[in-house]
């Protein structure tokens, strides 16, 4: 019994030896490559050595992958992006791995905040991740999951490409977690443009304008002038909070905005019960919305918008959501042909042209030579490059040059954004998980249930949630 | 006491025999600690195979490793089997030298020590896998967040949490008695009717749908769109051809959490039909006999006779469904995520932990449903014991 024991341990080693000597022969070359880009990287120092089939870079990894010196290495990245979108981001990543022969995982999760969160908890995290709530960020860091930039980034070159509030976003605790990557707006509005022609009708550009355009579109038409709904799983809510925090950009300075994510006035304060009163002006009137409040709660967020497309003509006419939308639309519809988008018009004037957005930034949680290139080549203009082609994408990087841009719709994006007074970000993102993912949403659900008829009470018991500390 | 010459010369032998087996079996322990540490550093693979490479002499190769780590598919190879060498023959050297330590000792203590030789190893991963989570747990409630008072006064005067266990309690009661009362029934009929396998598998293949399958199926039933719109969902269906303006079933409260309690009671009621028709086969039929002749009416012996002769099955099956049904979570997380006052305290607890990143109160919602499980627990063994099961 024991002797057959032995032999059997003897000959799974002996196997696994052999297995071992194919391999290293086989790796042998490469090993030796590796010394000799090694030496040059050592050499050379920062940026100047690359050798013939490199490209030059302003970032120090990102220098060494394209020369090769990482090829091999696997690097995993997840993300939101799912189904049409997961091309798109594909699109960025697949240049990067043909340059430098390092592999690329990429995982889209749906459900994705809530996967990443038990997964890091986990001691799981992806090499790098994605995501669109500088708050998690934040949490992530001050929980030590995250590798800091500063010591090997290129900060200067990440100053010189993104806006001061971006590196803000993406830091804590003075150091940098993140590199923001997609840009949102979100303070647009989508219209049927062949309707709005055969109707004469003009674009709004004040909000009374626009309440005015949706009165006489109930009277034209008897449809219902706007699209609108809130269900999007375990996140159903956040449409709703999008539209109060673009209308309080509207109704209050912008200091006042600041001073509601942050806590240092009431959730309810009179501001904000005043930007909810302009929001029930639209959500809560007779006709105005498609299916009423019932459907703001029961349709999905992506099929919002598909009554505009209805063969007997547009059964809703105007859909406030980020330029993504177009993915979700039925087939065959195309953007700025079937239907396009206008600037969600300024209530105050004194308060110019504010400009909601959110955005997505990366996160490393692993630091690797080969992930930091990765890190590296996702905060250049030329990782952005293929996803801007593809559409329904925006850059906050600066660098990009405005002329990549060519297309609909993202010359008009741009255009808004070059306009605007004030950029905020959504607010629900950066406020307490407790609130901005949970009684923020929930109460605008409650809300709507409610036909807007407990505003008072709705606010106060958001208001009672806010996290004591 | 009396012993024989011969058997007493073999006490120094047998004595030295069980150090041995005692070291191989603290060796296994250590080998199998050793590897599943080894196991759990990703970078410890390739450094094993180098050290492989400097023993026999190839130091160059070793150092190739080193530097640029093994091909990722040759290193999965390496750690399975490194896995099923540690594991399977860990644990097979540890069971066998304990067994053999265990032989050497002295007969009586030998009789005693023996089963918990065995059991050792599984209550030692009880210990780590059950013991010290839930002792973690209770630590967590009273320390994180808001402290002990701040996590507990949550837990029972949150509005939206009395809502959440106002729906529980209503849950429990209706889905317990909904799946019980309904399988019985079934049971009995399927008793009487002469295809009985084939009838009950209708009752029973729900059974084989996971709960996240069940609520996907279900959230089509009710299903709404707007007045005008065909209904995709077949409660709207028929509801709307009857002449009614659809209903958005899972936005109405109180009505939507029934409506998710009848999915639970769906997918249960084939559990406890099965129980209990066996318990049912079980009844002797001298003693429903009996009864006839003793002029008991049909309704009389269903209620004196076969309920009281089932009750112990009747428990087993209220009991597992009481738990089942106290845990429910996947069905409120697909249907309404706990929307439009639905919210049970399993779903907040997820949302607490996962999403709110609350551990304090999460543990505390944990710890008071555990709390609450723990007498019906009591009651189910019980009851197993009074049956013999446990025995």
């Amino acid at each position: 019994m024991s002797k057959r024991w032995l032999i059997a341990m003897v000959t799974a080693l002996s196997l696994i030896l052999a297995a071992c000597a194919n391999d290293a022969e086989g790796g042998d070359t490469t090993t030796t490559a590796a010394n000799e880009t090694t030496t040059t990287a050592d050499g050379g120092e920062t940026t100047t050595t690359a050798d013939e089939g490199g490209m030059e870079t302003p970032y120090e990894h990102l220098n060494a992958a394209y020369a090769g010196e990482y090829e091999g290495a696997t690097v995993n990245v997840a993300a939101q992006w799912v189904d049409a979108e997961e091309e798109n981001i594909l699109s960025v990543l697949t240049p990067f791995e043909e340059a430098t022969g390092i592999t690329i995982n990429y995982e889209g999760i749906s459900d994705y905040e809530t996967v990443l969160t038990v997964r890091v908890e986990g001691n799981d995290a992806p090499d790098i991740a994605q995501t669109a709530q500088p708050g998690k960020m934040v949490q992530f860091a001050e929980e030590g999951h995250l590798v800091a930039l500063d010591d090997w980034f290129n900060m200067a070159q990440l100053e010189a490409d993104y806006i001061a509030s971006f590196r803000d976003l993406a830091s804590y605790d003075g150091q940098t977690y993140g590199v923001f990557f997609k840009g949102d707006l979100k303070s647009i509005v989508w219209y049927p443009v062949q309707g709005f022609a055969d109707a004469g009708y003009a674009i709004p550009e004040t909000w009374d304008d626009l309440v005015a355009l949706s009165d006489q579109i109930a009277a034209d038409t008897g449809t219902n002038p706007w699209c609108i709904s809130i269900e999007h799983g375990d996140a159903s809510g956040w449409v709703a909070t999008d539209w109060l925090e673009d209308i309080l950009l509207r109704t209050a300075p912008a200091e006042t905005y600041d001073a509601w994510v942050n806590h240092e006035i009431p959730f309810n304060d009179a501001e904000v019960l005043e930007a909810a009163d302009y929001m029930a002006e639209i959500w809560f009137a007779d006709d105005y919305v498609y299916g009423g409040s019932t459907a703001i709660n029961a349709t999905f967020v992506g099929d919002t918008q598909t009554p505009m497309f209805d063969e007997a003509g547009p059964q809703c006419w105007f859909h406030k959501q980020a330029a993504w939308i177009p993915g979700f639309w039925p087939e065959g519809t195309e953007a700025g042909v079937d239907s396009s988008f206008f600037y969600f018009p300024p209530i105050e004037a004194e308060f110019g042209n504010p400009v909601l957005g959110s955005g997505d930034m990366w996160m490393m949680f692993n630091d690797r030579p080969e992930v930091r290139a990765l890190m590296e080549y996702l905060a250049t203009p030329e990782a952005a490059q293929p996803w801007i082609e593809r559409g329904g994408f925006v850059s906050p990087n600066q660098s990009v040059p405005l002329d990549w841009y060519g297309s609909y719709p993202n010359d008009v994006l741009a255009e808004i954004l070059s306009n605007a007074d004030t950029f905020r970000f959504d607010a629900s993102d950066t406020m307490p998980a407790t609130v901005g993912q949970g009684t923020f949403w929930s109460g605008m659900i409650d809300w709507v249930s409610a036909d807007g008829g407990n505003t008072e009470d709705v606010f106060q018991s958001i208001e009672d949630s806010w996290p004591a500390s | 006491m009396e012993k024989t010459p011969q058997r007493r010369e073999q006490v120094a032998p047998r004595f030295l025999k069980g150090l041995g087996w005692g070291f191989l079996g603290t060796a296994a322990l250590g080998l199998l600690w050793v590897g599943i540490a080894v196991l759990l550093d990703a970078d410890s693979i390739p450094g094993l195979v180098a050290g492989l490479y400097d023993l026999i002499g190839l130091e160059g190769q070793a150092e190739a490793i080193r530097a640029r780590g093994l091909q990722e598919n040759f290193s999965r190879i390496i750690i399975a089997a490194f896995a099923i060498i540690v594991g399977v023959g860990g644990v097979w050297i540890l069971f066998t030298a304990l067994n053999k330590f265990v032989d050497v000792l002295p007969y009586r203590t030998r009789k005693h020590i023996r089963p918990w030789m065995f059991v050792a190893p599984a209550l030692g991963v009880l210990g780590v896998y059950l013991i010290y989570p839930t002792i973690q747990t209770i630590r967590l409630s009273f320390t994180e967040d808001g402290g002990f008072a701040d996590n507990y006064s949550f837990v029972f005067t949150d509005p939206a949490m009395q809502v959440a266990i106002r729906n529980n309690a209503l849950w429990l009661v209706i889905g317990t008695t909904g799946s019980v009362v309904i399988g019985l029934l079934f049971a009995v009929l399927a008793d009487r009717v002469r295809r009985e396998a084939f009838a009950k598998t209708f009752v029973f293949m729900p059974l084989a749908i996971s709960m996240v399958g069940a609520s996907v199926i279900w959230r089509f039933v009710y299903a709404w769109r707007p007045e005008g719109q065909p209904q995709i969902g077949l409660q709207n269906a028929i509801y709307t051809s009857l002449g009614n303006e659809p209903v958005a079933w899972l936005q109405v409260p109180p009505g939507n959490t029934f409506f998710l309690i009848v999915i639970m009671i769906w997918l249960q009621t084939g559990f406890a039909m099965v129980i209990l028709s066996a318990a049912l086969k079980g009844v002797p039929s001298e003693i429903i006999e009996a009864g006839r002749i003793d002029g008991a009416s049909e309704p009389q012996l269903f209620f004196r006779v076969v309920l009281p002769s089932i009750r112990g099955a009747m428990i087993t099956v209220a009991t597992t469904i009481f738990i089942a049904i106290l845990k429910v979570f996947d069905i409120v997380f697909v249907m309404t995520g706990g929307r439009f006052e639905t919210e049970v305290i399993a779903n907040r607890m997820f949302n607490e932990m996962f999403r709110f990143r609350n551990f304090g109160r999460a543990s505390a919602l944990a710890v008071v449903l555990m709390i609450v499980v723990i007498p019906i627990m009591v009651v189910n063994i019980r009851n197993l014991k009074r049956q013999g099961v446990g025995q």
